[in-house]
């Protein structure tokens, strides 16, 4: 026969213990929720961040034309020399051949004012190339400035009062005419992809910055590879065990966590005031952040070395291989499906660094596609941070969407090191 | 460009010798390798370092000290006025002559002195190149034909080749620790020649910042004020809000990574960590200042709050978000290296997971939290690019977080961002900026090294 009542005057069964074990119950149910809504919580910072860029970035890709019936009449432009004739008055022509109804001055220059300048450009260049248009007419899908881009994406409130917006209520009346004709289209941004900065945000492309990025990536991947995975194996296998060993190492490890605005200042001093190398070129800039990735790639290489087991060293060195031979024979191939893929999370942090270029002076404005490291250039980062500094509506967008762009290349970089360390990974 | 070219042939040379040198072991042996003493590569490699280096460095010094004697020669030769000018004056016109030389246009007027010196410049440089590549040549060719010579089966050419190898190996490890030093010499060495002009005490303790140097001599404020405690202070400020966002977060999603997951979801969320760390900190800045900055300010002015539209919050907010996934791998592997015995015999004796994880796991593992924490402070002490966009210029000596601050980094970045004369104060003081970063991150650094080698337990 059982009696229940001891038991219920028991320290661990009372009524008391239960109440205690339901407590320490919810507190353990709280502390897991509550850490996990630590991570959701971050999770949320990240879809906020990415889903941001990606709405105000998307439209960045796209761009806004506009068709228009061009006639180069002799009056405008002479055949014998073609690319000095008046092509804004070609296309004012042509602007008013579309709108019949417009002939004061202030509604005429609105009237040119649709059109982007690379427009004029578009349509001078295709007469200087073919004398034989003059007198003729052509059809042309011409670039419209940022406002009315502005206004086909939907960024402009029509409700606003028009004192409150940037186009007045005729100029939209012309857009929704172009519009209602099929005359206005939506198509993909080449210029974005490859033309250079600009002032004007339609004309302006990430072109130039990506290629002055190439250009920074190669000369810090040809000065920091090399030399880091030299210093490393010195360390790894040749260096003797001494005290001014062990200083490089916390050195190294050191060096890895000073500030990047560090290295900026360190390549002012050295590379532009000292060395005289020039200013804003992306020479300077890669060997900066060659300088600033050397840790890394000195980190990664240590350990990849460490990772391989001694009886390949003893091995290689029974059968008569010198410690050199060992190294150059065996150790460096074994290493090197790791070495690269510590390169290119080097490379990709490089990519993303802004900071030591803007020391450099690589914040200039520069419209032309940088030719080779020597020539002035900004990187990918540093034309999203001026760009993010513009006022204009429209550079809004682009900048959202070099951020994207940006993005790609960090995503693709990291995807490859992924995939190699995966297919080459050497499992002991 | 002639400099490249003739590089390029020294370089093509030496390669010339390497295959030479290969190709007469390879012969001697007679199709057997073993009979010599060193593989034939290290014949070829013998004669190519014999060829280069000798002709390499004596390149390399004809155009270092010939450089300097053509432009000593021009300078004895320009009038008396140019000599006796500034340097800076010289400096600019010789470069002038130099790119006038060079075919490109030059930064001041035409004047028949510069054309005079772009041509000596242009027949100096001539003769420089010419006497300099045939010298290199020369040693090149001797050295390499002494080299070639003592090709033998029994020579040993592997161990200078080696030997040459380490040192190159040697120099390449050198270079992380003269990065060092360039980093130390070159900041303390203008952060010196900032302090001639402003004391130190006045630049660690003084309580205003304006370094607007004045136009006239007798501006208001014409000296500048280079107090940098509200610099600090504000920095301060951005950090401690970032850490409020970023400690509790990435402790307490590690402490969820580690404890409580099971190894699928981990497989999910590790890499959502390491994407929020990949990201650029330009990214971050753009977020911060065109996004978070203006909600805070129409959610504050929602609750009849003024928030500035370059507020500490905002990009505090964001450095914290930026600084969470360093936060938790920290974190992450000071709990990993807690013994899972530990664990076991916690949960064996009837205590939850919550008891487990708050008295035994946290503080066998606050050493490594500890120094993870001070790793992260140091990283929101030296990071640029958020603050540069969404926090101020303002020097403001505040702690009210919804008002603009600024921040060591800020300032760096504003004094050499743009046109800069070297010796001017306003200059100077970038770097005096950048030794305190440099030697407040290299503390906390020092100090989270310490922290973990002093407190940490050993379980073996």
């Amino acid at each position: 026969m059982t009696d229940p009542a001891p038991a219920m005057t028991s320290y661990h069964l009372s009524e008391k213990a239960g109440r205690r074990l339901r407590r320490r119950y919810a507190r353990e149910r709280g502390f897991k929720v509550l850490s996990l809504g630590a991570l959701g919580l971050t999770a949320l910072f990240l879809v906020i961040l990415l889903g941001s860029v990606v709405l105000s970035g998307w439209s960045g890709f796209i761009t806004t034309k506009m068709r228009l019936d061009v006639t180069y009449s002799e009056s405008h432009v002479d055949a014998g020399d073609p690319s000095s004739g008046n092509i804004r008055m070609v296309v004012l022509d042509a602007l008013r051949e579309r709108f019949p109804d417009v002939s004061d001055r202030r509604g005429l220059r609105a009237l040119l004012g649709i059109v982007s300048n690379r427009g004029f450009l578009d349509v001078g260049r295709e007469v200087a190339g073919d004398p034989a248009l003059v007198g003729r007419t052509v059809e042309f899908w011409l670039p419209v400035s940022s406002d009315i881009d502005m206004l086909n994406k939907g960024y402009i409130d029509r409700t606003a009062p028009e004192d409150r917006r940037r186009l007045d209520d005729r100029t939209i009346a012309w857009i929704d005419d172009l519009e209602a004709s099929g005359d206005i289209a939506t198509v993909f941004n080449w210029t974005f992809l490859t033309s250079g900065d600009s002032r004007e945000p339609e004309l302006a492309g990430i072109g130039g910055a990506v290629l002055g990025s190439f250009w920074v990536l190669l000369v810090t991947f040809l000065v920091s590879f090399p030399t880091g995975v030299a210093a490393a194996i010195y360390l790894e296998e040749f260096a003797p065990k001494r005290r001014w060993v062990d200083i490089i190492e916390v050195n190294i490890n050191n060096l890895a966590a000073v500030p990047s605005i560090v290295f900026g200042l360190l390549g002012l001093a050295v590379f532009l005031n000292v060395m005289h190398l020039p200013r804003s070129a992306p020479v300077v800039g890669g060997l900066t952040l060659a300088l600033m990735t050397l840790p890394t790639i000195i980190i990664t290489t240590r350990a990849s070395m460490k990772g391989i087991p001694p009886s390949i060293r003893d091995a290689a060195l029974g059968i008569g291989a010198s410690p050199v031979q060992v190294v150059s024979h065996h150790l460096l191939p074994l290493a090197m499906p790791r070495l690269l893929t510590g390169a290119i999370i080097g490379m990709a942090q490089a990519l993303g660094e802004t900071a030591p270029l803007l020391m450099i002076g690589m914040v200039a404005f520069v419209v032309d596609l940088p030719g080779g490291p020597a020539d002035a250039a900004t990187a990918l980062p540093v034309q999203i941070f001026l760009w993010a500094d513009s006022p204009e509506r429209g550079f809004v967008e682009k900048t959202s969407a070099a951020i994207m762009v940006l993005l790609g290349f960090l995503v693709a970089m990291n995807g490859l090191a992924v995939y190699l360390r995966q297919r080459f990974e050497i499992r002991w | 460009m002639t400099q490249i070219v003739l590089t390029l042939l020294l370089v093509a040379l030496a390669a010339a010798g390497f295959c030479l040198g290969r190709h007469r072991a390879a012969r001697l042996s007679g199709g057997r390798p073993s009979v010599l003493h060193s593989r034939p590569v290290y014949h070829g490699w013998f004669v190519a370092l014999a060829c280069g280096l000798p002709a390499i460095s004596l390149w390399i010094a004809t155009l270092v000290v010939g450089d300097w004697l053509v432009e000593s020669a021009i300078v004895a030769s320009l009038s008396q006025e140019l000599q006796e000018a500034s340097g800076p004056v010289l400096r600019r016109f010789l470069s002038d002559a130099e790119t006038l030389a060079a075919g490109g246009t030059p930064t001041m007027e035409v004047t028949p002195a510069l054309e005079a010196a772009a041509d000596a410049f242009s027949r100096f440089r001539a003769l420089e190149h010419w006497i300099g590549f045939g010298a290199a040549l020369g040693a090149g060719l001797v050295a390499s034909r002494v080299a070639f010579r003592r090709i033998d089966i029994p020579a040993r050419t592997r161990q200078p080749v080696e030997r040459v190898l380490l040192a190159v190996l040697l120099v390449a490890a050198a270079i992380s620790v003269l990065t060092t030093a360039g980093i130390v010499f070159s900041v303390l060495f203008e952060a010196i020649r900032f302090f001639d002009k402003v004391p130190v005490p006045d630049f660690l303790f003084g309580l205003k910042w304006s370094p607007q140097i004045a136009l006239r001599e007798d501006q208001v404020g014409s000296s500048g004020a280079f107090g940098a405690v509200p610099l600090f202070a504000g920095t301060l400020l951005v950090t401690v809000i970032a850490m409020a966002v970023a400690g509790p977060v990435g402790l307490l999603s590690a402490i969820y990574l580690a404890e409580y997951a099971d190894p699928r979801f981990r497989a999910v969320a590790k890499p959502m960590l390491e994407v929020l760390a990949g990201i650029p900190t330009v990214v971050y800045g753009f977020f911060a200042a065109l996004i978070v900055a203006p909600a805070l300010r129409s959610a504050g002015m929602g609750i009849g709050l003024d928030v500035a539209s370059e507020s500490a919050l905002a990009a505090g907010l964001v450095m914290g978000i930026m600084i969470i996934p360093f936060v938790s791998s920290l974190t992450d592997d000071a709990l990993a290296a807690v013994p899972a015995a530990l664990r076991d015999a916690s949960l064996g004796l009837g205590a939850t997971r919550q008891e487990t994880v708050t008295r035994v796991v946290l503080p066998a593992a606050l050493p490594g939290i500890v120094a993870g924490f001070l790793l992260a402070v140091s990283r929101a002490v030296g990071e640029t690019m958020i603050v540069v966009m969404a926090a101020g210029l303002a020097a403001n000596l505040t702690a009210n977080p919804l008002d603009t601050v600024t921040t060591v980094t800020v300032q760096i970045v504003t004094l050499l961002v743009g046109d800069q004369e070297f010796d001017s104060a306003k200059t100077l003081a970038a770097f005096a900026l950048g030794l305190a970063l440099f030697v407040m991150t290299l503390g906390l650094n020092v100090v989270a090294l310490r922290v973990v080698h002093r407190y940490r337990e050993k379980y073996d």
